[in-house]
């Protein structure tokens, strides 16, 4: 059994065990990929939406807006700026980045980019 | 002017074969593949199709004349060479829409492939594809919520959706069934399923197994933050039985439960999916005899029909094989059915085995569901070829790592967010896939003894049902 490898997730360790969104089982988005997948959701014609919550809450669906979803932003540098601004005025909170897809009526990806103090 | 009658038998192709006609936007339409028996003409044989698979019979019947035959009678409208085999050939039917219930596959099947399939004058036929008009698909309910609302009840976007089919298939009490599936979504799974023939055995009643579950959920979904699922199989013996299986999974609040839509029965699923979207409950379906139906390229109904049908009769998940995996399935012709369970318009597309153009209206989509023989190395290839509105189910890949199921979730899970991440970069997956996953297990000790324990596992058999292209 040496050589088995526990699987470490548990209630009480938050920081480690909960998980949000898509790329959460991966390092934690540089600015760099970060950049990268805001330039895939410009090019999917998604509107760019930054919402973010204390991580005790995150279970609901709504999170709150930071302002309003950028409806036809392009420019990866003001999406970017905007979600340092959200992560800025909420350091403890987590931040996420949607692309809202207005034909399908749905989120076309969601994920977060600044993870926040766990409890 | 009225006509006589005139007893007696006919040539089918005197009342059956119009290759003047041409169809009505609101008649059904089928291609059937015929292999006719020696001597007999195709258009007789086209025409004999048509004619049984509505209103003929082998003889004139005098009650005939009681009503206006030429307006309810199938029409045998074109014949085509198959390409590559001369043993058979297309025949296309147009079926007036007045001849079918609304909302009722149950009664188009009966008629398309009831008697007419065991018709002496054939030596084998088989259904290739249904053109169901808009007008008939709004009259069907349909999947119950569709693809965009099970992302928003789960709260999953961007991304492939994962499953894992709890193994041994049978024998496990509840209580150890539980477990299985809690290792497996705490790893990081968004479902793990009940297999096909889990119903209620000796070993394992429905109930108990319902309950154990259902904490499996509730504990997983606390320690990870994500919502969760299980695929709680209610195929039953009666449908009596079935919705009470159901009624309960609603009751302890399971998300989604499971039916098998051809041993269970079209008119169970439709009733099964109709109360799921009463209920707000999600709907996977699983295809159990599909491949006797499907799979003999000459004789029975193709898979892409079996696909419409249940569309039409209701249902969230469907599998659909994996290209890749130990099952059966041609990659042009899977294209053409995810296709078909997915989009909301679906054009004629031979390379891929679509006949016809179809217009679903606004009849929300079905998931397709790639299961059987995959594991974290296929993931490139099957986030490429499925994309994001699928779901990737991982039984032997998920539970077979060697740090059992968590570490296997896991791994699939970071190797399916890595591709994506690689994806949604512009990298092209299947030729970069080695390398994506490499780099993501250096941060994942699970992906990595995942990829060194299934590096040489492949299934590279040639399909047997391929789409017809010539050869000579």
């Amino acid at each position: 059994m040496s050589d088995v490898q526990d699987y470490n997730s548990s209630l009480s360790d938050a920081a480690q065990s909960r998980k949000y969104e898509t790329f959460s089982y991966l390092p934690p988005l540089s600015a760099e990929s970060a950049r990268a997948q805001i330039q895939y959701i410009v090019d999917k014609g998604w509107n760019p939406g930054i919402e973010h919550t204390e991580p005790e809450n995150a279970i609901s669906n709504y999170w709150y807006m930071w302002k309003l979803p950028m409806f036809g932003e392009t420019d990866v540098d003001a999406i970017m700026a905007e979600i340092e601004a959200c992560h800025k005025a909420h350091p403890k909170n987590h931040v996420r980045l949607l692309g809202f897809d207005n034909f399908a009526q749905s989120a076309g990806t969601a994920m977060v980019v600044h993870r926040g103090v766990s409890v | 002017m009225a006509k006589k009658y005139d007893a007696g038998v006919k040539e089918y192709r005197e009342t059956y074969w119009m290759p003047e006609y041409t169809p009505a936007d609101t008649d059904i339409l089928a291609c059937f593949k015929i292999t006719p028996q020696e001597g007999v003409p195709r258009e007789e044989v086209a025409a004999a199709v048509a004619a049984e698979s509505s209103t003929g019979t082998w003889t004139t019947v005098w009650t005939d004349l009681l009503t206006d035959l030429d307006y309810y009678k199938g029409r045998a409208y074109a014949i085509e060479d198959v390409p590559g085999d001369d043993t058979c050939f297309y025949a296309f039917v147009a079926y007036p829409i007045d001849l079918f219930e609304e909302g009722s596959v149950v009664n188009v099947l009966t008629s398309l492939v009831g008697n007419v399939f065991g018709f002496k004058a054939l030596r084998a036929l088989r259904l290739e594809d249904i053109r169901f008009p808009v007008a008939y698909v709004m009259t069907c309910n349909g999947p119950p919520q569709g693809i965009q609302v099970e992302r928003d009840i789960l709260n999953k976007y961007g991304r492939p959706l994962l499953g894992c089919t709890i193994k041994p298939k049978l024998g496990l009490s509840a209580k150890n069934y539980g477990r299985a599936c809690y290792e497996g979504l705490r790893g990081g799974l968004d479902f793990t399923k009940d297999d096909e023939n889990v119903n209620s055995q000796p070993f394992m009643r429905w109930r108990h197994r319902f309950d154990f579950v259902m904490e499996a959920i509730h504990k997983a979904e606390a320690e990870t933050g994500e919502r969760k699922g299980h695929y709680l199989n209610v195929t039953a013996p009666t449908s009596d039985e079935m919705m009470k299986r159901a009624e309960y999974a609603k009751e302890i609040g399971a998300p989604i439960i499971m039916h098998d839509y051809l041993t269970g029965g079209l008119s169970a699923n439709t009733q099964l999916a109709q109360w799921c979207q009463d209920n707000g409950m999600l709907l996977h379906i699983h295809r159990a005899m599909h491949a006797v139906l499907d799979r003999n390229p000459h004789h029975g109904i193709h898979f892409r029909v079996l696909t419409k049908v249940l569309r039409l009769s209701g249902g969230d998940h469907l599998h659909s094989g994996t290209v890749v995996g130990k099952l059966e399935g041609d990659r042009d012709a899977t294209l053409g059915w995810i296709d078909i369970m997915r989009d909301s318009y679906v054009k004629e597309d031979r390379s891929r085995g679509i006949f016809f153009d179809q217009d679903w209206g606004s009849m929300p989509g079905v998931i397709p569901v790639a299961s059987g023989g995959i594991h974290v190395w296929h993931m490139p290839a099957l986030v490429s070829i499925f994309g994001d509105d699928s779901c990737l189910q991982f039984g032997g890949g998920t539970l077979g790592h060697p740090w059992g199921n968590a570490a296997g979730a896991a791994a699939n899970r970071v190797a399916v967010e890595a591709c994506v991440e690689a994806r949604n970069m512009g990298v092209e997956l299947e030729k970069e896939g080695k390398d994506i996953l490499t780099k993501a297990a250096a941060h994942s000790p699970e992906l990595k003894i995942a990829m060194e324990t299934w590096k040489e596992i492949k299934f590279e058999f040639d399909t047997v049902d391929k789409i017809d292209v010539a050869h000579k």
